[in-house]
This record gives structure tokens, sequence and C-alpha cells, in this order.
């Protein structure tokens, strides 16, 4: 059954742009169902505000699903709020107190500018991708998708890893800012299976270096695994760690080959 | 320094067509976060190496003056005469003395890189979740331990700062003498202070060695489900190890079991 | 004469459908043989605009710069991997017979009309089918995870309106496994500089220069710039209007704008009417609530649904005995059972919670009740098949399906209408092509369960990039009009005017307020179960509405920066719009199918009765001047393969 959280309080970051000086707001909402999703419960505040004629609170969201990995937030100090594998779109209020004060920041990391208030821009994961997060099967030449039988364990194990939603909840609760997490998922998604071992070194080499170009480094404090809402394991940082070892050695071996 | 958009608005293409530039080996691997975190490995591999088998040595102590003395000899003279005596004990020390200043330098630029990546700090407390102690001070417990190292060179290796380092003693039964290394040990934890400091700065560094001992696993890749929980029990078994061992000599001077 | 053909001869626009001679099992051959290609080294004299990244538009933008065309891809997302396919949680059919259970290009080609209540062309169904086989061994090429069996062989399940187990999945997170296999093939063509990604842009216009799609005027939604791009082609893939209902199951940001901006410029938009309802997404809890969240139909594979007999029953759902339970989709449909085709299950509940047999707080819902499976299979294999759905009920409802059965409701969900499109994709405008949900093409009247994901990457994968070249190569070395031509200048200054305006109005209410009123009178009068009466009512109520919209909505902030309000209210704009059209067309078909049940058009037991006679075919509405008095024009469909028929659950 319902019930209704009454007076809380709402620390919210407001920054006009992304050069803009930002600082915290605060908002009072007297009375919320706690069915609600925190989304609609800034959706609520927002309707508010634009009734008084004040801008509202610009923040990522989307299919409110909890796979499209639009959201962000950080909530409380927790990227993604308190609720262990769960992206800020499925937390619900039922997770608050009456007279709870929030405090809801951005996510903070060079590599995730802030566009405006609670947005970031998260378009450098796109690039670890395209650097070599594929496997290469140009359209048309697939062969007969029986052709290789992939053991269930192998097939289940990269599909823990390929459930990443790109959130960047990693980065964001990192204290280094890394995206190992982001990289190392992909990564063991696709060298664990078949398909994926032609590209193996070269795409780990690749992957790797990219993220070096815009990310801090891991030093397994294990946030990242904590903040994932798809509670994807650090075990595949360790995978993307041994790969790229070999990688090193394998593609020197073939260099002296050329 | 803010959170600033530096890419202008704009189509993104061909992302991935710039040219790698090459380098040598093993400078290639030291190139990227990854691979430095393998140096971080290596060298703390090494020197947690040295740390135990330096613990296990000096339990000679409690073997009486004689015992410690002759091992410290032992060292002074490995491999002799093939080598001269020194030579090899030097050798180990160059090669200790570069794992460290590896584990330094790529701790420094780790840490640049890392300060580089998060500019601006989250401006509301953060909830730590799994980050432990040890691994968020893994920087000043290497600070604090790299101090140590220096006062504990000019201490018992060279002298500077203990008065009883490099006397010579010649043990009953002994045809030449050797250094009175017992001697200026019982010297230097006889002052407090000193006793005091030791004894801290090996706790913290068996907290460093808690979270590195473990961290190596991870950043080598050396991932067994069989035994990823073994990990974390290894660590905490060597740091304390180190720790009880290394802690026993001051407080056995101080308690005069030793002396 | 019937009322297809009189309508048909009162066309204003010629609808050439462009199918292919011979029987159904070989038009597409056929096509591929005839058709016109563009030599490798000429590809990239062409350039094309891909609006929309999702499983269409992503395998589209792709597979073209495989083959060395310039594309440009659009999303309003900040990357690619964000489009709304990414929810898609069931699965994906596919044609090939891996289980032995005598499935078939031709069994999932007629599975798929008789899904679609008979209002789909029997051409491109059938080859959907076909190609259904090639997506398979593509995605599973591209490295996504497929559930496998122990011997390493993928796994098959069955889903509602088939009796063959055909749909392929990667947990509940299909749509995400496929969306990230085209992804990673989108990025990879991006990082090699096939495709230039615009992203965090949306589209606001289609500029059609004499008589041919010449390109897009875009917004940029952080700087608010507006700009113009032109190319040799426009697809697009930018999904379906769900949202038009404001309480869907869509994503927040899903919008009907880029194809109803195409809509104005000419093109038709077919069968708006025809909306899926999904039977089982989470009832909606309270008012404040911004979207409804679907629970996979794969659930009733091992669920049973069931209400209470007495209306008034007040205990919990494990204290009320058997003999006190319906399971009407048991009870009503003995052969399909609980995997009915989704408009008759969902209908089935609404008419049980209309009679006060609805259950929870608010009494709005139906059991899914898994305790059976559960002892059948152990909890183990439940959590296998299951878990990840179970949890996210879970967090959203607050119950634990394991223990207590989840509530389920329908809810808007999928639109089978959508831009008409000629066999090629293509729309009435040449050079405009529509792919994925943004079409209208392959589903009819009603969308069967894991056909969605299909058809996007059919459209993207193995339609376009053949029929583009088709309509591409005549072009070849002609000159075509630069951003620079009047045509452009003239849209973009209407765009930028249509943007100031909604900040000038300075009302008191938000888009969001507008939105879902609007989504209100939708749902009740043009929703599961519509009535002349009723759909009337909502053509006064939508332009009164709409009226209030344009001088009471309030948009703060500025045109110059990031500001989702007014990215909001141009979306709702056009929602009210399509609005308008949805229960014209649906007031103008005087039958039932599928998702379009007219109360007045139903057999003694309630289920809906087709006019065979008077419209078997496409309604196509074609812009005029206003959005209460659009044209009429009609594609007859013949059905020379599947024979009409009494669609049948039973």
């Amino acid at each position: 059954m319902s019930n209704h959280l009454k007076n809380i309080t709402l620390r919210i970051w407001r920054q006009a742009g992304p050069a803009a000086k930002g600082n915290f707001e605060t908002h009072v909402v007297d009375e919320i169902t706690d069915e609600a999703s925190f989304l609609e419960m800034l959706d609520i505040l927002n309707d508010k505000l634009i009734t008084e004629g004040k801008e509202a609170v610009v923040f990522d969201h989307d299919c409110r699903e909890g796979i499209c990995g639009t959201c962000s937030l950080m909530i409380d100090g927790q990227a993604h709020g308190p609720q262990r594998g769960t992206a800020t779109c499925q937390l619900h209020m039922r997770k608050f107190k009456d007279n709870d004060t929030i405090t809801i920041e951005p996510w903070r990391a060079s590599a995730f500018p802030i566009i405006k208030d609670l947005m970031v821009d998260r378009s450098a994961f796109d690039r670890i991708i395209e650097s070599g997060g594929y496997i290469t099967a140009e359209t048309g030449g697939a062969p007969d998708a029986n052709l290789i039988p992939i053991s269930k364990i192998v097939a289940d194990a990269a599909m823990d890893s390929a459930a990443c939603i790109g959130c960047g909840a990693c980065v964001a609760a990192c204290p280094n800012g890394a995206a190992n997490l982001f990289t190392g998922a992909k990564i063991a998604h696709l060298s664990r299976l078949p398909q994926g071992q032609a590209e193996r070194y070269s795409r780990v080499e690749a992957m790797v270096e990219t993220m070096d170009e815009r990310f801090g480094s891991c030093t397994n404090h294990g946030e990242c695994e904590a903040a994932c809402p798809k509670e994807i394991s650090i075990d595949v940082i360790a995978l993307m760690n041994k790969d790229y070892r070999k990688a090193k050695f394998a593609n020197r071996k073939d260099l002296a080959r050329k | 320094m803010a959170q600033v958009v530096t890419s202008h608005r704009g189509p993104v293409t061909g992302t991935a067509t710039h040219k790698r530039t090459k380098r040598p080996f093993l400078l290639d691997l030291y190139s990227t976060a990854v691979g430095k975190k393998y140096v971080m490995g290596i060298t703390g591999v090494a020197m947690m190496g040295f740390v135990l088998f330096h613990m296990i040595g000096n339990l000679k102590m409690y073997a009486g003056a004689a015992g410690l003395d002759h091992y410290a000899h032992f060292l002074q003279t490995l491999l002799y005469p093939l080598a001269p005596k020194g030579w090899v004990l030097w050798i180990l020390r160059g090669g200790l003395i570069s794992m460290l200043f590896l584990h330094l330098h790529a701790a420094w630029s780790l840490t640049r890189l890392n300060r580089h990546a998060r500019p601006m700090k989250y401006q509301s407390k953060r909830d730590y979740q799994i980050a432990n102690f040890a691994s968020r001070t893994m920087r000043w417990t290497g600070i604090i331990v790299l101090a140590f190292i220096s006062w504990h060179l000019l201490d018992l290796t060279f002298g500077v700062v203990n008065s009883e380092a490099g006397k010579m003693i010649t043990h009953p039964g002994d045809e030449e003498s050797v250094k009175a290394v017992y001697a200026s040990i019982v010297y230097s934890f006889q002052r407090t202070p000193v006793a005091l400091f030791y004894v801290v700065a090996n706790i913290l560094l068996g907290i460093h060695l808690f979270h590195g001992a473990w961290s190596i696993f991870q950043s080598f890749g050396l991932n067994n489900p069989r035994f990823n929980s073994w990990t974390r029990a290894f660590a905490t078994g060597f740091a304390s190890i180190v720790v009880i061992g290394n802690v026993s000599f001051p407080i056995s001077v101080m308690a005069g079991i030793v002396g | 004469m019937t009322l297809t053909d009189e309508l048909f001869a009162k066309n204003t626009v010629t609808l050439d459908s462009k199918i292919p001679e011979g029987p159904v099992a070989d038009k597409w051959d056929n096509y591929k043989q005839n058709m016109k290609l563009v030599n490798p080294n000429n590809k990239r004299k062409f350039k094309v605009i891909v609006v929309g990244t999702g499983l269409a538009g992503a395998s589209a933008a792709a597979t073209l710069a495989e083959l060395g065309y310039q594309v440009d891809a659009f999303t309003f997302h900040d990357s690619a991997r964000r489009a709304h396919s990414i929810a898609a949680q069931g699965g994906i059919n596919g044609a090939k017979n891996y289980k032995g259970d005598g499935d078939s290009v031709h069994r999932l080609f007629y599975d798929t009309v008789k899904g679609g209540d008979f209002r789909s062309r029997e051409a491109n169904v059938h080859r959907l089918a076909q190609v259904s086989i090639d997506i398979i061994d593509q995605m599973v090429a591209q490295g996504v995870p497929f559930a496998r069996e122990y011997g390493g062989l993928l796994d098959n399940r069955s889903f509602g309106g088939a009796q063959v187990s055909r749909t392929f999945y990667a947990r509940g997170q299909t749509g995400q496994q496929l969306l990230l296999g085209a992804y990673q093939q989108f990025s990879r063509q991006v990082g090699l500089g096939g495709i230039r990604l615009f992203n965090r842009t949306e589209l606001i216009d289609v500029v059609v220069i004499d008589g041919r799609a010449s390109g897009i005027v875009v917004r940029d939604l952080i700087t608010g710039e507006i700009t113009s791009h032109a190319a040799h082609a426009v697809v697009l893939a930018t999904g379906g209007y769900g949202n038009a209902f404001f309480l869907s199951t869509n994503a927040m940001a899903s919008n009907v704008t880029a194809a109803w901006r195409a809509h104005r410029k000419g093109a038709l938009f077919a069968n708006p009417s025809f909306t899926q309802i999904h039977p089982t997404c989470i009832p909606q809890s309270d008012e404040s609530q911004a979207k409804l969240t679907l629970m996979s139909e794969s659930l009733r594979n091992d669920g049973r649904v069931w209400v209470p007999v007495n209306q008034n029953e007040t205990r919990l759902a494990r204290d009320i005995p058997e003999e006190e339970r319906d399971y009407y989709l048991e009870r009503l449909y003995p052969s399909f059972g609980n995997l009915a085709a989704r408009d008759v299950s969902s209908r089935a509940a609404k008419r049980l919670v209309d009679n006060g047999q609805g259950v929870g707080a608010k009494k709005n819902g139906v059991y899914l009740d898994f305790a059976e499976a559960i002892e059948r299979l152990g909890r183990d294999v439940v959590q296998e098949r299951y878990g990840n759905l179970f949890e996210m009920y879970e967090r959203i409802a607050g119950e634990n399906p394991y223990e207590t059965p989840m509530r389920i409701y329908p809810a808007s969900h999928y639109t089978m209408g959508g831009l008409w499109v000629d066999y090629e994709l293509q729309t009435n405008i040449p050079g405009l092509y529509a792919a994925g949900e943004a079409n209208f093409s392959d589903h009819g009247a009603n969308r069967l369960g894991a056909s969605a994901l299909m058809q996007g990457l059919s459209d993207g994968y193995f339609v376009l990039p053949y029929t583009i070249g088709n309509g591409l190569a005549p072009l070849l070395n002609k000159p075509m009009p630069g951003i620079d031509h009047p045509e452009f200048k003239v849209a973009e200054e209407a765009a930028r005017e249509r943007y100031n305006a909604y900040l000038a109005i300075n009302g008191t209410k938000s888009p969001d307020y507008f939105h879902r009123e609007l989504g209100k009178i939708i749902w009740d009068y043009c929703g599961m179960e519509r009535t002349e009466e009723g759909l009337k009512k909502a053509l006064e109520l939508l332009p009164a509405l709409y009226q209030e919209f344009k001088t009471d909505l309030r948009v703060t902030g500025d045109g110059d920066s990031l500001n989702q309000t007014l990215e909001k209210a141009g979306r709702v704009d056009d929602f009210f719009q399509l609005g308008m059209l949805m229960c014209r067309d649906a007031l103008d078909r005087n039958e039932s199918c599928g998702g379009h049940f007219r109360s007045e058009y139903q057999t003694d037991d309630g289920e809906a009765l087709r006019d065979d006679v008077n419209y078997c075919h496409v309604a196509a509405w074609q812009w005029g001047g206003n959005p209460m008095t659009p044209n009429l024009n009609v594609e007859p469909l013949e059905f020379e393969t599947v024979h009409l028929a009494t669609r049948s659950y039973k």
C-alpha cells in the first residue's frame, strides 16, 4: 500500500552551461507518494518550476526501465543512489524517509563534461567502442548461426559482461575516474566468445589505449562494481589486464614477423 | 579547473584512424595506465620478497648477538671469493633501489593521471561502498613508509643517526671481527621515539601491503573463480606476518627480552 | 463496388506499392535479380542521411557505410546505444527451425500475416520471414550472446501467436544485445570514417525539392542551433508514436516528430490507428507516474493469468482457492491459452477489470502467477529464465513475484501504423525512406511478439541497402540541390519561428501537462476499445485542447542552450496533430481488426469482426494543411497466398 513521504529537501546542482560556475540549489518537496520513482519526483518538481516561470532542472533520462543507460545522478554520494544493482530511473521513493535531505550532483570526470545542470556528456565511451569494441562482421557474409557451438557457460559469462548499459556509473563512482569496468566489460564480452578471437589482441590494445587518453587509472577499489546497476564484476578488469599483457607479447611477435 | 567541453559540436567520424606511435616494447607497455599497473605489481612483488626475507633474516636476533651478526656478515660476503666482499649485496641493493624508483615513478604518474581525470571533486560527501581505508590511503601509507625507509637506512645501514652502527665485534670462537649489528639495533630501539616510529611505520606498511598484495592479482589478471576468495586471505596473511615479525623487534628490545 | 474500390478511385496520390512479379516466395529474389546496382567506386559519390540509430537506423547506417556510401547519422540521444530498441526484452523470431518443430519461412510468414489480422502486405511479410534467417546469422557473428543449450547450440522459446519455438533470446535483454551488436558495427564505421555521427541532434524538418527528398533540417539540442543537411537519400528510422498515449512503455523521449514532419511535407501516414496495447505491463500506481514498464511477454510462457471470480475479492492472492480463480485465457482460448495474441489478451484483461474483477489497490490489474511454474520447474529454473524480470518487478512494484503473483495490465507499447512505404521501403516522396517501427509495412493491425526486432534489423541490414542502391543508381553524376538552395533556408526559418513561438506563448501550463491530458483523451477514446461516439467526442476534445496548448503553454528557459522543456513542447505539438489523425483513422475504419477494436464490430463472443469486403486496405493519409482535414488514400490489399480467414486462437 502506498504511503506518502513528507518534507523532502533536495539539494540539486545547477549549472547554466559547460563553462559556468555551478552551485547547489535547495528545493522542498512537501509531499510525494512512495510509489513514485526518483525521477518522477524530479518531474513533479520540474512541472512546478515551469509553472512558476523558472527553468526546469536538466537531467538525462529516457527508457526508465534501467536498460538504456541514459540516466545518471550522484545521489547522496552514491552513483545511481542507495539501492544496489539499480539505475536511478528504477530507484523509488520508498527507499527514503520523511524529512530526508537528498543531495543530487552530476557525475564528475574530465571525460564527462557537464552540459547543463545534472547532464553530462558521455561520448568518451563511444570513442572507446569505436576504437575496437566490436567484432568485424560486415553485413552479409555470416555463416550459419549454429555452425560454432558455444558452451552455455561461456555464453552466460559473455552475457554477464555484455549486460553493461554504458551509463558511466563506474567512472562516476571510481575515486580515480577510471573507465576500466566499462572497457573491461566489453572486452570480456567479446573476448570470451569464439567469434571474438580473431581480433582479441588488437581489440584490447586499441581499447585500452583509447581509454587511457581520457580516463584515470584503476587502483582496485572496487567502487565501480558496487555502483554498477548491472552488478558487473571487477573480474572483467582482471581479464582485460591479462589480455592486454598477452596482447603486448602477441602483437610484438606479429610485428617481428612482418 | 571545471569540467569543460573541449570538443566543438559537429560530426564525429574517423576516430579510430589515427596511426599509433611506435615505441620500443617496454616503453610501449609502460605508456598506458594498465602497463604502469604491471610495473607497480612487478616492483611490488620484488619488494614484498625483500620485506619478507628481511623480516625472516632479522628473526636471527632471537638467536642472540652472534647469530645476527654472523648472518649480516654472511650477506656482506655473498659469493665471496667469486666476487669481492659487499659487491653482491650492493648489486641486490641496486636492484631494490631501481624497483623502488619504478614503483614511485609509476605511482606518481598514475596519481597525476587520476587527478587529471577528475579535476573538479564532488561537492557533496561521497559515500564509499567497497573502497576501504587501505585502498584509499595507498599514497599516504606509501609516502610515510618511504620516509621511514630513509630513516631506517640512515639509522642502521649508514649509521648517520646511530653512534653504535659500524662498530666491530669479535664474538667468542670467531677468528675475525664482524660488524656489531645486534648491538646497534638494540641501541636504536632503546630510544623510545625511534621504536615507536618503527612500530607505526610497520603498521602502515602492513596496511599498504593489505591492499597492494591483493591488488597484484587483479592488476596481473590472475583471476580464477576458484582462487579469487583466497587472494584476500593471502594479502591479509602476508601483511600480518610481516607486521608481526617486524614489530616484534622493537617491542622485544623495549620489553628487555632482547638486549 | 466495394468501399475500397470507391476510395481507391478518389486517391489524391498515386500509391504504387512496387511489389515484384512472381509467386510470393520468389518476389524478393526476383527483385534482387532485376534491381539496378551502383558500382562500388561510385557509391562514395552518394550521401545518405540516416535519422535514428536504433536497430533499423544503426544497422542501415553501418551496412550502407560498409558498402561505401557516405553516411550521415543523426540521433537525438547522446549515443547511438540509447535508442529504445534497447528495451525490447523477450526475443527475436527467426525461421531457423532449429527445434525441428515444423517451422519454416512460410509458417513465420503465415503466422505474421494472421497475427496482423490480414491487414499487412503479403510480399513485405514474406520477405521479412525470409531474411529473418540471415538476421540470426548476422547477429551471432556480431557476438550477440544468445541463450545456448548445454550442447552449445542456440536455444529457442515460444512466443504469443505462434505454435512453434522460433524465438531467439538473450536473457530478458534481447533488444539490448541486438542493439549493442548493431551499435558496435555502427561504431566501427564511425571509427573508420564511414559514418559521420551527429549526436544530440534532432530532426525538425524534411526538405523536399522538386518532389524529391533533398535533406533535413536539424536542431542541435546542446546549442539550439538550427542547420541544414543535404543528401541523395534520407532514411527515417525514428521509431513509433506510442507516446501519443503519454503513459506507454516507450522511452520518455520517443516521439513522432520526424515522421510527422515528413508527413506534413507530403509523405502519407498509413493506418495511424493501428496501435498495439501490450498485455503485460505493470499497472499504474499513482497519478504522477510518467511511464509504464513492460514485463516481457515471454513471462506468459510459464506464468498463468487469472483474476478472482468475485468482484469484491479482498483476500491476498495466495489465500484465494483454485475454484474461485478464473484462468480466463486458458478458459477462453484453450489451444493458445496464456499465449494468445497480444490484442486478444489485452482486451480480455480490460473486460475483466472493467467488470470489477481487477486486482491490486486500484483494482487495475490481473494476476500473472508463477506458483505453478515454480512447483513444476523449481525456483532455480524460473530464476534462470526470468530472474532479471522478477528483480525489475520487485524494484518497481515493491512485491516479490516468487511469493506474490505479479500484477499486470495492458499498456500502449508499439505502433503498427507509420509512414506509408512501398516494397522498397520508400515513402511516396522519392528519396525518402522509412524503416523499422517508423514505417507501417509488416505488422498489419497487430504485431506478434519478437517481431519488432526482426523487422528493424530486416529493414536495416537486408532490405534498405539493396533498395536504396536501386533508387540511387539513376542519379549518378546528376546535380542535386545543396543546402544553399532556398528551400532549405525557408525550412530553417520556419523551424526557428516554430521554436520561438513556443517560448513566446508564456502561458501557465507545462508541455507535460498538455501531454498528459492529450494522452488521457487518446487512451480513453482511441485505446483498447473504440466506439464511433467516443471517437467523435475525441475529435471535439482534441482541437479544443490543442487550442489551449497554443495559447496557454509555458516554456521556460531559452532557445540557445539545452532546453528539455522546449524539446518537449515541439514533440507534444506533433503528438496533438497525430492524435487527431489517429482518431480520424479509427473513426473511418468501420471494422475491428487486430489492435483496432471498434465495439460496434464484434462477434457474439466478443472477438474482432473484420470487414474484408470494404476495409481490406491500407488507409494512407495525406496532410491536408490542417490536422483535422486529412485526405484519405487507400492501397487495396490482395491476399494471393494466405486466405482471408477469421483469426482464431481458440
